[in-house]
Parts: C-alpha cells; sequence; structure tokens
C-alpha cells in the first residue's frame, strides 16, 4: 500500500475546482454537494407536506366537510404522513450526515461517492411517484401511512405506484446507510478512535444500523401487499389462510425502530450544540454512546404498543408494556446529561441553543406522552386518537425537525461562510416554537376526549380545539416560510456577515479547523490530530 | 476527484463527476412507473419496464466498466478495499433481513394464523375450517373460505434434495477457485469458475422444472392459499437471488478470463464469493422450513 | 352545543368520565401517569431553567470543567428504572382485568363493514336477536352540506338502532369485520377492540348506570370511517326483557318464507333498499362504481345468463374480497338485490333470481 501520505495535511491548494452549471449536481460526487441537494430536497418535501398538513387542518377548522370529500382527506392524511416521514426527515437527516460526517471524522468524501449521488437521484423517481400518485385515476393512496392490509387491497392503481416509490426509497436508505457506515467505520483520521468520535457520527452509525436492519423489512411487508393485490396470494387475506395483523407486525417490527431513525440524528446534534454553548465538554459521553446503543437494541422488542388495541394474549401486552416503559430510562439519560452539561456552564442563546433548549423542553414532553401510551391500559382510552398525533408530533417535529433547525443555524456559517442573521433567527424560533405548541397541544385534549384520529368530520363538542389547531397550523407553516425565504435564502446567497473558520467560541470538532465557507475538498489527505481527535495539528 | 496527483495509488480514491448515478436512476423511474402500470394491466407498461431495465442495465455496465477501470489502473488501494468488503457484509445482511421478513410471514402463517382460523372462537366464522397445514391439501381440509382448490404439497424429495446437492457443491467449487488463485492457478481457477456457474445455471433449471411440475400436476399454485403464498415468493425470490449471484459469478469468471485479479487482491471475486455462500445459507433454511417441516 | 353524557363534553380537557370499573381504573391510572410525569417534567426541566438563568455568560458565570460523573450517572439510570417498575404495577394489574372476558352474562358479535355495525346477540338474554346500526342519515347529509349552523349534541353519532345492553351484566363483545379492520371503541365503557376480518377478538365491560354511551370506529377503513359511530343503550333489567321481548316478536314477523316465489316488480322493489343500504357506498346509486370499484350498470356477470354466477359472487366475495362476501344477508335479501341490479339502469334481462336459487348455491 503505498497508502501513506504526503501529509501537508488539509487545505492545500487543489488543481481541481469544483466543477460548474447543472452538471455539478447532477453528475455529483462530493459530499457537500449531495448533503446540499439532499437537505434542499427535503425542504421541498416538508413544504409539499407541509401543505397537505394545512389542507387537513382546514379541513379540521369546522364542523362538517367543506373542502374536500373524505376519500380526498384519507389521501392528504396518508400522503402527509409518507411524505413527512420519507420524504422530509429522513432525506434532511442523510443531507446533515452527508455533510458532515466527511468533515467531523477528517475523511475525504464519503466511501462511495457515486454510489450517494445514485442513493440521491433514486428519491427523485420515488418523490415524484408518490406525489404523482394523487394525479392518477382513483387518487392517491389513502390507506394511512401504515398502509394496512386489507385496506391497502381496495386502493386504485395509485397504491402499485406507491408501493413501487417506497421500493426505490428504501433502496435509497439502505445504499445511503451502508455508504454512512463504511464511511465511518473505514475512513476515520488515524486517532479517531470510535470513542473519540462526534456524538452525531456514534448516533448516525447506530441510525444506520437500524435503517439497514429494517428497511428490507418494510420491502417484504409492501411486496406481500402487492402481490396479494395483483397475483392472487393471501398472505394478509384470512380467507386463504393469511392474516392481517401479520402485515402489522411485520410493518411494525420495521415501523418502531423507524421512529428511532428519525430522533437519534437529532439527539446527535443537540449533543453538539449544548457543549458548544454553555463552554463545557458534553456530560457523559460513553453513556450517551451506550445510552443511544441501548435505545436501538430495545426499539427492535417493543413493535407491538402499536397494536394494543388488536387483541394480543395478555403476556404479549404485558411484554411489550415493560419493553417498551424500558426505553425512558436511556432516553433519560440523555435528557440528564444534557442538562448536567449546561449546567455550571457559561451559556449564551444562539439561535442554534435556542432550538436545542427547545428541543429538550418540548421533546421529553412528547418521550412522557410516549410511557402514557404505552401503558397498554391508557392505550385503550387513546389508541388511535388525536392523543396519538399529539405525541408523536410532539417527538417529530418539536424532535426531529427543531433538531434539524438546530442543526441548521449551527452549521450555516459551515455550509455558507456567512453568518445567518441573527434577530431573524430568534424571531424564527419564537414564532416556531409558540405557534408549535398551539397547534399541536390542544391535541392531547382532543384525544383524551376521544376524537379519532383519520377523521375528516367529527361531533361537535371538539369544535374549538380544533380551530385552534388549525390556526396555530397555519402560523406554524408561515413561519417555515419566513425561516426560507428570510433566514436560508440570505444565507445561500451569500448575504450576511462573513464567518470564520470557527464562529463558534467553544464549538468542538474538525469541522471547525477548516475554513468558513468549508472548501470543495478537505482533509484530501488524513489529518494529524491531537490527543482528543477534536483539533488538527500538522 | 482523485486525492492526490502524485504517487501511483491514492490514499483514498474518489470519483470524478459521474453521469451513471443520475442516469441509473432515470432507468428505475421508468422501471416503476411501467411496473406500476403494467400490475393494473396498462399495456405501455411493460414497455416502459423493459425499456427503464434495458436502460438501467447499460448505465450499470458501463459503471461498473469504470469501477473496474479504476480497479485495473491501481487506483483503489487497501483502504477502499477494506470499504468494499463492509459494504457487501452489509449489503448481505440487509438481504438476511428481506428473507427474513418472509420466513416470519411463514412462520406465522403457520405458528399463529392457520391455528387460529381453526380454533374454537373462530368456528364462530368459519365453522368447517380444520387446521391443518397446509391449508388445503387434497382431501384434508379446505381454506376457511374455500377459495383455495386442493393442491398437493412440494416434499423435499426429489427436486429439491438434488438442488441442495447442486447448492452446495456449488459452495465447494467456488472454494476450490478462490484457492486456486491464491495460488496463481489461474487455469484451475477459471475451470472451477464455470463449474459453478453451471452449477447455478443447473439449480436454476431444475427449480423452474419443480415449478412446471408444482402448477401442472400438482394443482400448487401462488394462489393456492397462504401455502403457496410462502412457498413461492420464499423460494421465488431466492431463485432469483441465486440468478443474480450467477451473474455475479459469470461476470467474475469473465474478469478473470481477461486477466484481472491478482492472487492477493481479488475482492470482486470474494464478494461474489460471499454473496453465493449467503445463497446458499438461506437454501438450506428453505429446504429445512419450507420443504422439510 | 351541550355536554353529551356518555360522549365527549364541550372542550373536554380529560378522558371521559367512566362508566364501568375499567374505565375508571384507566382514568386513575391517566391521573396517576400525569402526575408523575409532571413531577418529574417539572423537577428536571426546574433543574435546567435554573442553571440557564443563574450558569449565564451574560451574568460572568465561569464555565467548570466537570464532564463525568459515574455516581450520579447510575444514580439517574437506576432511579428511573425504579420509577417505571413502579408505573407497572397497576398497569399489570388492569391488563390483566381488561382481558378476561370469561364468565360473561351476555355476548354479542359486533361486526365491523364498511361503514356500518352489524351486532348479534349470541348467548344470554335476547339470544338471537341480529340488527344492522347505521349513521343517521341526515347526519351524514349535514356532514356533506358542511355542517352550517348545525347544533346538535350527537352530531354524527346518532345511529338507527342502538346497542342495547342491559346494566351490571357482564357483556362480552366479540369484535370481527366483513371487509376491513375496523375498531370497536366506547371511551367512557373502557372498551376498544379491533375488528378483525376473518378474525375474532373480544373484550368486556359492564356497566355501571343506566344511559347512553356513544362511541366512534377508530381504525381507518375507507372514505366513510368518519361515519360509523357506535351507540351503546344501558337499559334497567326490566327494561332490557321487555326491550328483547318486542324485538323477538319483530323478528318473527319480518321472517321471510325463503321458500316463497316472488315476481320481478316486488322482488326488484325490496332489491332496490337492499342496494340503497349495502351496495351503493361503493358501486354508486347510479351502478357505475368509482376508482378502483366496478361498475354495475353493463357489466358482464351481472348480464350473464348464468345467474349462478352474481350469486356466488355476493356469496363469497371476489378480489381478495375488495368486494367482500354478503352471505350474512338472508336469501331473499340477496335474491332481491340481484333481481335489482339485472333490471335497472341500462340492465333489462328481466332474469329473476329466487331465494330458493340463492339457498342452492350457499
Ligand atoms: C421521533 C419519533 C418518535 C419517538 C422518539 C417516540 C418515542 C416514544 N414513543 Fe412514539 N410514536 C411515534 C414516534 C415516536 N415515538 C409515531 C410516529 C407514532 C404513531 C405512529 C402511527 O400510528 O401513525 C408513535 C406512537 C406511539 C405509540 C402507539 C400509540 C398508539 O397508536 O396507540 C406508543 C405506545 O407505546 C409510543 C410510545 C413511545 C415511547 C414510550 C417513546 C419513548 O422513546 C420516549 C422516551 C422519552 C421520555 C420518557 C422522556 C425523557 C425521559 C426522562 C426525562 C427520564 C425520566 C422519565 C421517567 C423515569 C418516566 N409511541
Ligand atoms: C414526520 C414528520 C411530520 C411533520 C413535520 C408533520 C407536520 C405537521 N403535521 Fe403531521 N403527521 C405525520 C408526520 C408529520 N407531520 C404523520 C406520520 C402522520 C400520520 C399520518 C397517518 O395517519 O397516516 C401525521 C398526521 C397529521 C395529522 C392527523 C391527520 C389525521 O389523522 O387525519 C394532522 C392533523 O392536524 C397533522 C398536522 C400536521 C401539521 C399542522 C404539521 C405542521 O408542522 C406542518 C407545517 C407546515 C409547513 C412546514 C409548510 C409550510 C408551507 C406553507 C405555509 C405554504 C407556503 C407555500 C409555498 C412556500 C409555496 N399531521
Ligand atoms: Cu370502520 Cu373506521
Ligand atoms: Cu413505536
Amino acid at each position: 500500500m503505498s497508502a501513506v501520505l504526503d501529509s501537508h495535511g488539509h487545505g492545500h491548494d487543489d488543481h481541481h475546482g469544483a466543477p460548474h452549471g447543472w452538471r455539478r449536481w447532477v453528475y455529483a460526487t462530493n459530499h457537500k454537494d449531495i448533503g446540499t441537494l439532499y437537505l434542499l430536497f427535503a425542504f421541498t418535501m416538508l413544504m409539499i407536506g407541509g401543505i397537505l398538513a394545512l389542507l387537513i387542518r382546514a379541513e379540521l377548522f369546522q364542523p362538517g366537510l367543506q373542502l374536500v370529500n373524505p376519500e380526498l382527506f384519507n389521501q392528504l392524511t396518508t400522503m402527509h404522513g409518507l411524505i413527512m416521514v420519507f420524504g422530509a426527515i429522513m432525506p434532511a437527516f442523510v443531507g446533515f450526515a452527508n455533510w458532515m460526517i466527511p468533515l467531523q471524522i477528517g475523511a475525504s468524501d464519503m466511501a462511495f461517492a457515486r454510489m450517494n449521488n445514485f442513493s440521491f437521484w433514486l428519491m427523485i423517481p420515488a418523490a415524484a411517484m408518490l406525489a404523482g400518485s394523487f394525479f392518477m385515476p382513483g387518487g392517491a393512496p389513502a390507506a394511512g401511512w401504515t398502509l394496512y392490509a386489507p385496506l391497502t387491497l381496495q386502493m386504485g392503481p395509485s397504491m402499485d405506484a406507491g408501493i413501487f416509490a417506497m421500493h426505490i426509497l428504501g433502496a435509497s436508505s439502505i445504499m445511503g446507510s451502508i455508504n454512512i457506515i463504511v464511511t465511518i467505520l473505514n475512513m476515520r483520521a488515524p486517532g479517531m478512535t470510535l470513542m473519540k468520535m462526534p456524538m452525531f457520527v456514534w448516533t448516525w452509525l447506530i441510525t444506520a444500523y437500524l435503517l439497514i436492519a429494517v428497511m428490507p423489512v418494510l420491502a417484504g411487508a409492501i411486496t406481500m401487499t402487492l402481490t396479494d393485490r395483483h397475483f392472487g396470494t393471501t398472505f394478509f387475506n384470512p380467507a386463504g389462510g393469511g392474516d392481517p395483523i401479520m402485515y402489522q407486525h411485520i410493518f411494525w417490527f420495521f415501523g418502531h425502530p423507524e421512529v428511532y431513525i428519525m430522533i437519534l440524528p437529532a439527539f446527535g446534534i443537540i449533543s453538539h450544540i449544548v457543549p458548544a454553548f454553555a463552554r463545557k465538554k458534553l456530560f457523559g459521553y460513553a453513556s450517551m454512546v451506550y445510552a443511544t446503543s441501548s435505545i436501538a437494541i430495545l426499539s427492535f422488542i417493543v413493535w407491538a404498543h402499536h397494536m394494543y388495541a388488536t387483541g394480543m394474549p395478555v403476556t404479549g401486552q404485558l411484554f411489550f408494556m415493560y419493553a417498551t416503559m424500558l426505553i425512558s430510562v436511556p432516553t433519560g439519560v440523555k435528557v440528564f446529561n444534557w442538562i448536567a452539561t449546561m449546567w455550571r456552564g457559561s451559556m449564551t442563546f444562539e439561535t442554534p441553543m435556542l432550538f436545542a433548549v427547545g428541543f429538550i423542553f418540548v421533546f421529553t414532553m412528547g418521550g412522557f406522552t410516549g410511557l402514557i401510551l404505552s401503558m397498554a391500559p391508557i392505550d385503550t382510552q387513546v389508541q388511535d386518537t388525536y392523543y396519538v398525533v399529539a405525541h408523536f408530533h410532539y417527538v417529530l417535529v418539536a424532535g426531529s425537525l427543531f433538531a434539524m433547525f438546530a442543526g441548521f443555524y449551527y452549521w450555516c456559517p459551515k455550509w455558507t461562510g456567512v453568518m445567518y442573521n441573527e434577530t431573524r433567527g430568534q424571531i424564527h424560533f419564537w414564532w416556531t416554537l409558540i405557534s408549535f405548541n398551539v397547534t399541536f397541544f390542544p391535541m392531547h385534549f382532543l384525544g383524551l376526549a376521544g376524537m379519532p384520529r383519520r377523521y375528516a368530520d367529527y361531533p361537535m363538542q371538539f369544535a374549538d380545539f380544533n380551530a385552534l389547531a388549525s390556526i396555530g397550523a397555519f402560523f406554524f407553516g408561515f413561519a417555515q416560510v419566513y425561516f426560507f425565504l428570510f433566514v436560508v435564502l440570505p444565507a445561500m446567497r451569500g448575504h450576511g456577515e462573513k464567518a470564520v473558520a470557527k464562529p463558534w467560541e467553544a464549538a468542538e470538532g474538525l469541522e471547525w479547523e477548516v475554513p468558513s465557507p468549508a472548501p470543495f475538498h478537505t482533509f484530501e489527505n488524513p489529518p494529524k490530530l491531537d490527543a482528543t481527535a477534536t483539533r488538527v495539528i500538522g | 476527484m482523485s486525492s492526490t496527483s502524485h504517487g501511483s495509488t491514492p490514499y483514498y480514491y474518489v470519483p470524478h463527476a459521474s453521469r451513471h448515478p443520475a442516469m441509473a436512476a432515470l432507468g428505475l423511474f421508468f422501471v416503476i412507473l411501467g411496473a406500476g402500470q403494467w400490475v393494473n394491466g396498462v399495456e405501455w407498461g411493460k414497455y416502459s419496464l423493459f425499456f427503464g431495465l434495458v436502460f438501467w442495465l447499460g448505465v450499470l455496465y458501463q459503471w461498473f466498466g469504470d469501477a473496474i477501470a479504476e480497479s485495473e489502473g491501481g487506483q483503489y488501494g487497501h483502504k477502499i478495499d477494506l470499504s468494499y468488503r463492509w459494504s457487501m457484509s452489509w449489503f448481505i445482511f440487509s438481504e438476511v433481513m428481506f428473507f427474513g421478513a418472509f420466513f416470519s410471514a411463514l412462520w406465522w402463517a403457520r405458528a399463529h394464523s392457520v391455528p387460529m382460523l381453526g380454533n374454537l372462537d373462530n368456528a364462530l366464522l368459519w365453522p368447517d375450517f380444520k387446521a391443518v397445514w397446509p391449508t388445503a391439501a387434497a382431501g384434508m381440509t379446505a381454506s376457511p373460505a374455500g377459495i383455495v382448490e386442493p393442491f398437493q404439497t412440494m416434499t423435499p424429495f426429489w427436486l429439491p434434495t438434488i438442488n441442495t446437492a447442486l447448492l452446495l457443491t456449488s459452495g465447494v467449487t467456488l472454494t476450490i477457485a478462490h484457492h486456486a488463485l491464491i495460488e496463481n492457478k489461474r487455469d484451475t481457477t477459471i475451470k472451477f469458475m464455470w463449474l459453478t456457474v453451471l452449477l447455478g445455471v443447473v439449480f436454476l433449471f431444475v427449480q423452474g422444472y419443480e415449478y412446471a411440475h408444482a402448477y401442472s400436476d400438482m394443482n400448487l399454485k401462488l394462489t393456492s392459499g397462504v401455502y403457496g403464498s410462502t412457498f413461492y415468493m420464499l423460494t421465488g425470490f431466492h431463485g432469483f437471488h441465486v440468478f443474480l449471484g450467477m451473474l455475479m459469478l459469470l461476470v467474475i469468471t469473465l474478469r478473470l478470463q481477461k486477466g484481472h485479479f491478482t492472487a492477493d487482491k481479488h475482492f470482486g471475486f470474494e464478494g461474489a464469493a460471499w454473496y453465493w455462500h449467503f445463497v446458499d445459507v438461506v437454501w438450506l433454511g428453505l429446504y429445512i422450513l419450507v420443504y422439510w417441516m | 352545543v351541550n355536554d353529551l353524557p356518555g360522549g365527549p363534553a364541550v372542550r373536554q380537557l380529560n378522558l371521559q368520565p367512566g362508566a364501568t370499573k375499567i374505565a375508571q381504573e384507566q382514568g386513575w391510572l391517566h391521573w396517576f401517569m400525569l402526575i408523575i410525569c409532571t413531577v418529574i417534567f417539572v423537577a428536571v426541566f426546574g433543574v435546567m431553567f435554573y442553571s440557564i438563568w443563574k450558569h449565564r455568560k451574560s451574568v460572568g458565570h465561569k464555565s467548570a470543567s466537570f464532564h463525568e460523573s459515574v455516581k450520579v450517572e447510575i444514580a439517574w439510570t437506576v432511579i428511573p428504572f425504579i420509577i417505571v417498575i413502579l408505573m407497572a404495577l397497576p398497569a399489570t394489574k388492569a391488563v390483566v382485568a381488561q382481558k378476561d372476558t370469561s364468565n360473561a352474562d351476555l355476548t354479542i358479535k359486533a361486526t365491523g363493514y364498511q361503514w356500518k355495525w352489524g351486532y348479534d346477540y349470541l348467548k344470554g338474554q335476547g339470544e338471537g336477536i341480529a340488527f344492522i346500526s347505521t349513521l343517521d342519515n341526515a347526519h351524514r347529509e349535514m356532514s356533506n352540506n358542511g355542517a352550517k349552523g348545525v347544533d346538535i349534541d350527537n352530531y354524527l353519532l346518532k345511529v338507527d338502532n342502538p346497542l342495547v345492553v342491559p346494566v351490571n351484566k357482564k357483556v362480552r363483545i366479540i369484535t370481527t369485520a366483513n371487509d376491513v379492520i375496523h375498531a370497536f371503541a366506547v371511551p367512557s365503557l373502557g372498551v376498544k377492540q379491533d375488528a378483525i376480518p376473518g378474525f375474532v377478538r373480544d373484550t368486556w365491560f359492564r356497566a355501571e348506570a343506566v344511559g347512553d354511551y356513544y362511541g366512534q370506529c377508530q381504525e381507518l377503513c375507507g372514505k366513510e370511517h368518519a361515519y360509523m359511530p357506535i351507540h351503546v343503550k344501558v337499559l334497567s333489567a326490566a327494561d332490557y326483557s321487555a326491550w328483547v321481548a318486542t324485538e323477538q316478536k319483530k323478528m318473527a314477523a319480518k321472517q321471510d318464507d325463503p321458500s316463497k316465489v316472488w315476481n320481478l316488480a316486488d322482488l326488484s322493489k325490496r332489491g332496490e333498499k337492499v342496494y340503497a343500504a349495502n351496495c351503493a357506498a361503493c358501486h354508486q346509486p347510479n351502478g357505475k362504481g368509482a376508482g378502483p370499484i366496478k361498475p354495475l350498470d353493463g357489466a358482464a356477470v351481472v348480464l350473464d345468463a348464468d345467474k349462478n354466477k352474481q350469486i356466488k359472487v355476493l356469496l363469497n366475495g371476489q378480489n381478495n374480497l375488495t368486494m367482500p362476501s354478503w352471505k350474512q344477508l338472508s336469501d331473499t335479501d340477496i335474491a332481491a338485490v340481484i333481481t335489482y341490479t339485472k333490471n335497472n339502469w341500462s340492465n333489462k334481462t328481466g332474469q329473476l333470481v329466487q331465494p330458493a336459487d340463492v339457498k342452492a348455491a350457499r
């Protein structure tokens, strides 16, 4: 191996500049460009999914059907869920991974640069098929994002388009995850041992593992749906000896780990921001790593807490109840560690920190409602009601989405070379936080009172809280438009104060060792690291 | 971009901008677009599907061509080799999970859904149904709703057992080929590789014959209730993987004939071999769980 | 609007008041969890906000350098673990109680159809009673019209035939479904059980007070998912006996003679009603179908001279039960609806299917 290295380190003049024009993006092999593509794609999907959500909220503003018919309503709900989960949250985190993992571990790029681009471009046809399914005969799939059989058997041709789109998205996720795992395992700069790795990298390592383990299972489930629909198999059809509940087991074996796939990278991002703005090292690094791993392991044995109402034997309910409740313990460890990191720090509250604190506060509320749901007897009351909707928006919107906002503000200088506008960032935060709670807090009450989810119309008693939630939702939506137009766009155009290599006083990590914006190529030869693997020393 | 232009093998080779990924995605777009239409009986669906497939294969051919050229051109150092090893292992893990879904379906049907359909409570709905696996063997029981025509089940003798022998033998011949490659006896390698590919092809023919026999003589079809469903989906996906593995081995063999690979650097070979062994292990699972039990 | 006793109250904040032991237990558990979680929440975030307030840079706080302490880390792993176990104890008791469906006084099968509920009294007083329960059509219309100016307390909860049960008796509900998954749920009685096609599941309740209790289908089951309410009417023992008696009389009166031979006009007229109640939701009143739903107007199976073809479809379903089986309808109803479809819209076959034909095909 002539692998060793002329070691004049990073940032030496490179005679390959960035390619220009559309080819730079379409033919990209550069992890930063691909990261940007992922992020833009995810934001677009957030807008589309958000508009669907706003249509849902507009319909639910008052009792009675005003805007859409019940068929369309179910399509909106289904596509909102699918697009948000598979189109917005997951790709956005892959975008963060693309941008940050090579920078944070001192690698020149992702392990398989072309496959990386393939993972990205696969999402375009899939997203086009998903969004286009609204225009197919019979409309978009309307069986809920969980695609339960046998309702899926009644769907029109768009269901098949949806199934194939999900296959492609799954393939994209698996390739992306393999890429990330291999990059992490094989391309760390010498001296960066696993236990010195930044938390974001750790959380993604574990997330990628989860993805590789469960995306194929989802593929299996929807393949069975496809053959049941068209080729006469009877996996989910009791008339031939199959079982609709079998679908649910397979789906949730994927589905539950999937929700941690959507939160673990968020934990990683928060674990960088809190120490940076508390000016104090992350408390309990090792226990963070162990907690993340335990969450991942436990996530494989709790899936049936989504199925208490299907009627399991007592032992089944108890097992899944206990296992689910256990997950609070490692998650609690994370929350406590973040707070201990703040404790006796020297804190400032720039936008990233605001979103991080907001995340911890609001996510924990979502975690507690999760814990309440995990109790089978209480779940009997609230399963498939708006309480569940409130729960998962607290963890997904105030969790995953807030963490992404935090991450955006935190790394924006590194990505764009300019600082975002702090005032606007703060406006965005408060606007988002307040309207978020106005939207989703009343849903707890609705759920407890018994309002079922996926309902196009509801009894009069639920009217006021629904109206409140709808108003909140529109404010929340406008906050994101504001964010895009007044924060993201100016930064992308390079308007704003020039950023130095390390704009945050106490931020740690290799990404701050390269100039801002990060040059097209970084760490082409492995950097030499100090003992903590956070600084480049040669 | 290659990471340094001086020195022969870069520390970690990063390819130039490439049009293959986007083109491959475009190809798959036509595939899924067409597939989604075709299953709904729309005529143009199949043209889109086949066009997409051919397009995609064409792109892959070029893409792999590039990769092979880079490899043979000495661009791939030790690190890249490791990356390939990791990635192949994780890919195989994902395949294991995919088969896991179908094995679980089989287990669920046998251990839960069929017995439950036949239990006392369910007698309310299906009074005539007796839970005997499979769900509708000739003259034994009917499927719950009587929608399944009687059929015979596939026994391990003799076709599946022959196939087991074929696959196990192919594992041995592949290993012989590998050892020969390490000892630089390329002629032996190539010979045994062809033999392995041939065994794979024969396996596929035997399976095709088995299917034909099942359809025409045993009335065992994809529509034969959950037994038929799991039987065909498990063996079918396995057969498809044999086909893929066989193609991989074929490509490797052709590359060997072209003089690719060396005694100490031949991950392409090993990756295909791992895959083949994986397919082999899945078959053993099938042989026991589907045919014997 | 006013509060609906046995249903939701206006701007209700918590679970509906329980009318069964189980529902009360659930309500108690919810409070129990809510209080513990709130206490933990306030404690944890009290610490955080204290720190945020005191340990600001702007007040000149300098950061400490500790970043590990095995002792506290073990403490905050072990203590939550213990808390979780404490929470699990009462929950376990409730699960076991909830699941015990043995020794029921009355057993009723609740079948989910798209989109209505069918109730069959299987065992206990009233055995043999069976009826279908559908949302009041006026409410469905109001919904379509945007519910403007509507001010009724049981909007979307009013059904034609409520499920009637006696007070203080253990009622076992067996759920199943005819087409897709539905869920039988009545919050104030503390029950929710998915109704799964092809399988039976069960749950139970013992209502402690006479009154009306409302629930809705809680599993997405297609377009009219929001329109298949559940109304449970709990009567005193005496009233219940009276209800059973009238119901049984009605049943006897309605009993059709399956060997009766009908003429085309009568049968068609009856079929029209059966069609409107069961088939129109999917196949549309005009028989044209919609989306994946096949049209009946001009359909080959309907026009076919071999009437058994259509009978088979109705009895066994088709397309993986996308078209469900309707074998629960009486021979007369099936005969009537087939006759109706064969002689309505542009279908003018003149064919007549007698109940006896259906009986023979069963
Ligand atoms: C990011 C996504 C995410 C996350 C992180 C979680 C986290 C959790 N979820 Fe959630 N969940 C969803 C997304 C998520 N969920 C979605 C999308 C659905 C609905 C799917 C659908 O049906 O469409 C759902 C549904 C759902 C259900 C099914 C509800 C139903 O349909 O009836 C249940 C039931 O148990 C549940 C439980 C939990 C639990 C126990 C956690 C735990 O991980 C939470 C742990 C965290 C804490 C508890 C807070 C912090 C801890 C402390 C401060 C320590 C001290 C605490 C104690 C000692 C108690 N979730
Ligand atoms: C994964 C993440 C995610 C995110 C981010 C969201 C975001 C939102 N969701 Fe959620 N939701 C889900 C995941 C998510 N959702 C899932 C999985 C389901 C279950 C689906 C199912 O039941 O199958 C669900 C279901 C669901 C329901 C229940 C539907 C039902 O049961 O019938 C509702 C109802 O209020 C809702 C509302 C919202 C709202 C108001 C937002 C808001 O946060 C959205 C904010 C809006 C924007 C960000 C858009 C901004 C754009 C504009 C304002 C337009 C401007 C236009 C241009 C710029 C051109 N969602
Ligand atoms: Cu029936 Cu929802
Ligand atoms: Cu879950």
